[in-house]
């Protein structure tokens, strides 16, 4: 068990390609800690550093106080669960778990009662005498997480664990995966691609984009306070909704109807010397059906025409078109759409999906009122994908 | 249902006869051939009328064919550790290493692999003779371990490929130096690939006759295959056909054993379960 701090940690390929930039993270003992962004923004790559399978091309790692870049992996005390999980394919379950600490030079019996206990927990007694090949994906997913618990290392590195398990798979393998960090309090970095998973797991989550951190923070902060347009759209299911505004005196003029703007919000604002063009961000869970909502509840109350609605029994999804969306899109936005697969579906129009109580009557094709909650509102400068509205910008 | 899966079946059972048959065929008339008396060689039967080992006992008898069975055993098993080990390292490298040159080096083997044995004879023959190898087993070696490289790097470098490399990391960071990793997890794992790669290595040793026939002229570097064509029948009135035949099936033997005792390794597959799929 072990801190494990990241000061500076770059990486650039031989090809000059710079695939993480810059990481400062400090990981506190015991601590579980997601890295999360859409493919090719260098979560893996700073986790095989941490690893010690990637040369750290500038900055310092240490764990436990040590300064490890220039270590082996083997002299790092780390254990790591991989995406294919690795299993050595002519080892038996038994084989497989005990083969660090065969290589550890623990005595027979020592690592045999480790093993014997790790399958305990992870429910694999009966299979310890089998080969990999005969396992199903999740008892091979539960030997490589027995692989690394049977070393009781310094902290756990996971890429991707769950990813190549089925959805229920992948969901009941979570839960276990939580409670079975909870119970052994080993220092863990796990990596993902899944928002879901990064919220559901981890006590805090580093978003990362081309290499970048773009925010450190609790799962809800992430999610209340996001500090710009890529963390405000990745985190959060479904994503959240971003419309154009423009800016005319004291108010936004966007498609959901004129947002009176908040005192503090103003002045941050004028600070940021922000265009008259702006991006509202607006989750879909700031919208229900007027019917439905307290009449002296602040908000607005627009009309639009709802393409699709989606009852999943808890709630009610509903769908509508901005349709002189102005693509101001910046390259986060499109990043986003593409992460989403969005940019594959060749909508036309800008689509704005909103969240409803399952009471609602709105109807497919039909025109409706919508409500939504103008005090929950994101705004974003285009240039920069900045939140204006951020507590840090507020001057909060 | 039932009765179709069974006409199936015979179809199949059917087509194997007939292939086996068709393969086999060659071998039988070689070997009922060997177990002729000289008397009834040319009787045109497919199985001898009366059963003799003259012929064995007489190929045995003189040093020509047991001199040429150690070099060819010697030769051949020499030329095959070399061609495997250096094939190994070569491949291994090939697979998973990035390094310039790569594309040159893969090249320079298929080339040479392409390259027609019969036109390297006479320049052979000339070196050999100038750095005084000729009729020598390192004159035999060297050319067999040429041409066998290309032939292991390609075999085996198609094999390292289907090694998952996540298990070379996930040994590494269990603790492993790369030398046990690849000790423990990547050479068992690649020990299909290796005897695959090794059969196929001395079985072309082991069947060459152009290089044995040109670049030999005495017994102290002859393989069996070269030796064969010096036979001589008792009189020189009489064709040496039934010491020929002895000596094939002879020399098939070994290559029978050494299939025989690797074939369990041969098993292909034995990597799936590594990763998911």
């Amino acid at each position: 068990m072990a801190e494990i701090v990241l000061e500076g940690i770059t990486k650039r390929f031989p090809d000059g390609a710079l695939a993480v930039r810059d990481v400062d993270l400090t990981v506190g003992d015991g601590e579980f800690v997601i890295l999360v962004g859409p493919s090719g923004c260098g979560k893996s790559t700073t986790l095989n550093m941490i690893a010690g399978l990637e040369d750290i091309t500038d900055g310092t790692l240490r764990i436990d106080d040590q300064v490890v870049n220039d270590k082996a992996p083997k002299d790092r005390d780390i254990a790591m669960v991989f995406q294919s999980y690795a299993l050595y394919p002519h080892m038996t379950v038994r084989e497989n778990m005990g083969f660090a600490l065969r290589l550890a030079k623990v005595d027979k019996t020592t690592i045999r009662s480790k093993v014997e206990e790790a399958a305990r927990i992870l429910d694999l007694t009966v299979h310890l005498d089998r080969k990999p090949a005969n396992l199903s994906g999740g008892q091979r997913q539960r030997v490589a997480m027995g692989r690394a618990i049977v070393r009781d290392p310094k902290a756990f590195l996971m890429d991707e664990p769950l990813s190549n398990l089925d959805a229920k798979l992948r969901v009941q393998m979570r839960t276990q995966i939580s409670r079975l960090q909870q119970r052994l309090g080993t220092t863990t970095v796990y990596v993902t691609h899944d928002q879901t998973e990064a919220m559901t797991l981890g006590d805090r989550v580093v978003v990362m984009r081309s290499g970048v951190v773009q925010q450190v923070g609790t799962p809800q902060y992430l999610y209340d306070e996001p500090r710009n347009l890529f963390v405000a759209g990745f985190i959060g299911s479904p994503a959240m909704n971003f419309l154009h505004a423009t800016l005319e005196e004291n108010t936004l003029r966007t498609i959901v109807g004129d947002i009176p703007l908040a005192a503090d919000v103003r002045q941050s604002l004028e600070r940021q010397n922000a265009p008259r063009d702006l991006i509202v961000g607006l989750r879909p869970e700031a919208f229900e059906d007027p019917a439905l909502v307290d009449p002296g509840r602040p908000g607005n109350t627009f009309s639009t025409t709802v393409d699709v609605v989606e009852s999943l029994g808890s709630d009610v999804y509903a769908y509508f078109t901005e349709e002189d969306w102005q693509p101001t899109a910046t390259s986060e936005l499109e990043e986003l759409a593409a992460d989403s697969g969005l940019s594959e579906t060749g909508a036309s129009g800008h689509q704005v999906v909103v969240r409803l109580n399952t009471a609602t009557r709105i109807r497919e094709g039909s025109r409706a009122e919508l409500w939504v909650d103008t005090s929950r509102i994101h705004v974003f400068d285009p240039r920069t994908g900045v939140n204006l509205t951020h507590h840090e910008n507020r001057g909060g | 249902m039932a009765g179709a899966g069974e006409r199936h079946l015979t179809g199949w059972a059917l087509t194997n006869t007939v292939v086996i048959a068709y393969a086999l065929f060659p071998v039988w008339w070689i070997a009922a051939l060997s177990f002729k008396d000289p008397s009834t060689l040319t009787d045109g039967n497919f199985v001898p009328e009366k059963w003799t080992l003259e012929n064995y006992r007489g190929i045995f008898e003189t040093s020509e064919f047991t001199r040429a069975l150690i070099n060819s055993i010697g030769i051949a098993l020499i030329a095959t550790v070399i061609a495997v080990v250096l094939g190994t390292m070569a491949a291994y490298a090939v697979a998973r290493l990035r390094f310039p040159g790569k594309k040159v080096l893969i090249g320079m083997s298929l080339l040479i692999a392409m390259f027609p044995p019969i036109s390297l004879v006479s320049p052979l023959f000339n070196i050999e003779r100038i750095l005084g190898i000729f009729d020598t087993w390192p004159g035999l070696i060297i050319p067999y371990m040429t041409f066998s490289l290309p032939l292991a790097i390609y075999t085996l470098s198609a094999f390292f490929r289907e090694i998952p490399w996540d298990l070379e990391k996930a040994a590494k960071v269990d603790g492993a130096t790369p030398a046990q990793a690849f000790r423990l997890v990547i050479a068992p794992l690649a020990a299909p690939g290796v005897f695959t790669t090794a059969i196929l290595v001395f079985i072309f040793c082991w069947n060459d006759f152009l290089f044995a026939i040109s670049l030999t002229s005495t017994t102290r570097a002859r393989t069996v295959p070269a030796a064969i064509a010096f036979f001589t029948g008792s009189s020189q009135f009489q064709q040496p056909t039934g010491s020929i035949a002895a000596a094939a099936v002879v020399i098939t033997i070994p290559i029978i054993v050494f299939v025989l005792l690797f074939q369990r390794r041969i098993v292909a597959g034995l990597t799936s379960g590594a990763v998911k799929g």
